[in-house]
């Protein structure tokens, strides 16, 4: 992490189906006892507020930016509030946004890729999903935002886990895996996962994308413990029938020539269907592991730190997104070989 | 690409603001510096009145006619500063945030998210619901009107007539906007790193492109005839003297340097342009020959706030971090 990057704002962005939970989340964040201040920025105004913490109301105003590229929304308001909010500067330590229930997080997150004034002060932390463990399974069949959610996050609270049984909690956490089987995913009651679980997660960071492995088999039960240790042994697999996420492996060196067109390319021909991409490369002849990560046709990549002796030198590249073509990107990618 | 090699710091004096720098002003002769934590300073170093205009709150835009200047609050509040200090509350809109102000004679007008509003000289209050949030406006030259900059265009709004604001329409979040001073041209700054003007007479779009950054800083020359603008390694200066505005022109390119202009100011009697950077420093620049003099070296974050008195004797200027300073030109 460099200095600036420590520098910037964090921005943790709250999403969730309505009723999931987001403003039970939101006030515990802000009424413990954490030392820490966030500026908060919310939908409905008024609604929550606890002394010492600023509060504010936004619009949620989704443009299409008139650069040419048909799926690069941001937020209007947000690039307006964070730019008022930095004459408050010192006086709070990290911003939370909450979007409406039926809010797509990718223009929330496309602004911090797209807003050069957003991108010098504040960093996008991490997108964290509530789900609602009752009701996740039918909103993802009925409810195009709430899968749209589920792809898109880093961290997913599945909360209401006591009004289901383990034999439905499991089925539910199947769902979401097939979807994104890379976010962090914890169980909850009345919203009770740990703060620091889920803001300052660093997601966003190229410098802690150091493993994209799936969390298949790790499910975190911490305080839940159902009674089944193997439980997790149990999950089903499940294909969701447009959403997927596709993670391919090339062993030895990558030759950056063939994967910066085809990773140019991919994205921004396949970009309004990708929703969220990232990956370690190991270009030929090159000490410095090659990182990226992207929002539909948004890229972010640099070199990063070298590869250790110890480290097998071997790229990886992951995309969430809806009606992939799995052989496409795999063998796009494979052809990319040194 | 060289620093300004003539000088004129020694001519500053410091003017410790404290707080980062909204904006700037004089206030009948009397410098005024409004500040992010609420409040205004007016009068120079070791005789400056702290006015709270905003307590508990932040400024987070002003405008100043020379004689009062005029902030918008993260409180919701419009307020009017007099050069002694007196305060004058012109609008409360309950919490929502004041970021776009403006003000001719005795009237003013601000907005809040989609809501514009504008008070006339006795006191009257109308307003206009945008289709989007406003992101800047301005009165037009002629009549008691304005113009709105929003999300796909401009409204230009008659507050007194009942017939709903025209709309000049171009794709796009337009943020800051400004009327030449004959009223002829419109210019807003944009989200995409552009400028996009109108000619009134005829509604004719004009684009403003190549900037590396948002343009958020505009002056125009005492003449009407130049536009110097922020948002480039150097102030992009655009001539408006034809009837064609700067179609098919290309811009002069004052004051380049390794460092983004952030603020512009026109001298108001002569073509000299004041211009602030990232880094801190500032510089005068002649339009003619683009000879320059340093103002301030560079340091202490980026200029934030620019503006000359009415003579053109003094300039002020302002920083993110708190900092400012006032220069006197010798005579």
């Amino acid at each position: 992490m460099t200095d600036a990057a420590r520098e910037k704002i964090p921005v943790t962005v709250l999403t969730g189906y309505l009723g999931a939970g987001k403003t039970t989340l939101l006030n515990r964040i802000l009424s413990e006892p954490h030392g820490r201040r966030y500026a908060v920025i919310v939908n409905e105004f008024g609604e929550i507020g606890i002394d010492g913490d600023l509060v504010v109301g936004a619009d949620e105003e989704v443009f299409e930016m008139n650069n040419g590229c048909i799926c690069c929304t941001v937020r209007g308001d947000l690039i307006r509030i964070i730019e008022g909010l930095m004459k408050r500067k010192g006086k709070f330590d990290a911003i939370i946004v909450e979007t409406t229930g039926l809010a797509d997080p990718a223009p929330v997150a496309q602004t911090f890729f797209v807003d050069e004034d957003v991108r010098n002060v504040a960093r996008l932390d991490a997108v964290v999903t509530i789900a609602d463990a009752k009701w996740l399974a039918q909103r993802l069949r009925d409810a195009p935002e709430a899968k749209n959610q589920i792809a898109f996050a880093d961290v997913i609270v599945l909360n209401k886990t006591d009004l289901v049984s383990a034999g439905e909690l499991r089925e539910v956490e199947a769902r979401i895996r097939a979807i994104n089987p890379y976010a962090r995913l914890h169980r909850a009651q009345r919203c009770d996962v740990a703060i620091a679980e889920v803001l300052e997660r660093r997601a966003f960071d190229l410098d802690r994308i150091l493993d994209i492995e799936p969390e298949f088999l790790v499910v975190d039960d911490h305080d839940h413990d159902h009674g089944d240790p193997h439980h997790a042994h149990g999950l089903k697999h499940y294909h969701d029938e447009d959403m997927q996420s596709i993670g391919a492996r090339l062993e030895g060196d990558v030759d950056p020539d063939k994967f910066m067109p085809w990773i140019n390319r991919l994205t921004q021909e396949r970009g309004p269907n990708i929703l969220r991409c990232k990956g370690i490369v190991a270009f030929k002849d090159d000490p410095k592991r090659f990182v990226f990560q992207g929002v539909h046709m948004m890229l972010d990549g640099e070199p990063q730190r070298d590869w250790r002796p110890e480290e097998k030198r071997e790229s990886k590249v992951v995309f969430i997104g809806r009606d992939l073509d799995e052989d496409e990107i795999r063998e796009g990618f494979l052809a990319c070989a040194a | 690409m060289t620093e300004p090699t003539s000088s004129l710091t020694q001519h500053v004096r410091p003017l410790p603001a404290g707080a980062p720098v909204v904006g700037a002003a004089f206030l009948a002769g009397e410098p005024a510096l409004a500040l992010a934590d609420g409040v205004v300073l007016i009068g120079e170093n070791g005789a400056q009145r702290r006015v709270a205009a905003h307590p508990e709150g932040a400024i987070l835009v002003a405008r100043s006619d020379g004689g009062k200047l005029v902030t918008g609050g993260d409180d919701g509040r419009v307020v009017s500063i007099g050069a002694d200090g007196s305060l004058r509350d012109i609008a409360d809109e309950k919490g929502r945030w004041i970021d776009a102000l403006a003000m001719r004679g005795g009237a003013f007008a601000w907005a809040a998210g989609r809501r514009a509003s504008a008070r006339d000289e006795a006191g009257a209050i109308r307003s206009f619901e945008a289709p989007t949030t406003v992101r800047g406006l301005c009165f037009l030259p002629k009549g008691y009107r304005l113009a709105l900059a929003h999300y796909n265009g401009v409204s230009l709004w008659f507050p007194n007539a009942a017939a709903a604001p025209s709309l000049l329409e171009w794709k796009g979040s337009h943020l800051d906007a400004t009327v030449s001073p004959d009223g002829r041209f419109l210019v807003t700054s944009m989200q995409e790193n552009a400028l996009h003007g109108w000619r009134l007479a005829d509604a004719r779009n004009m684009r403003m492109t190549g900037y590396p950054g948002k343009t958020r800083s505009l002056s125009w020359s005492h003449d009407g005839h130049w536009l110097a603008t922020s948002g480039a390694d150097a102030c992009v200066v655009w001539p408006f003297k034809d009837k064609d505005g700067p179609m098919g022109k290309a811009p002069r390119e004052c004051g380049v340097r390794a460092a983004r202009v952030t603020q512009a100011a026109f001298h108001p009697r002569a073509l000299v342009v004041a211009i602030g950077y990232s880094d801190g420093l500032a510089l005068l620049c002649r339009l003619a020959d683009g000879a320059e003099i340093l103002a301030r070296a560079p340091g202490e974050g980026a200029i934030s706030a620019l503006c000359w008195d009415a003579q053109g004797a003094r300039l002020l200027f302002g920083l993110e971090t708190g900092a400012a300073g006032l220069l006197t030109l010798p005579a």
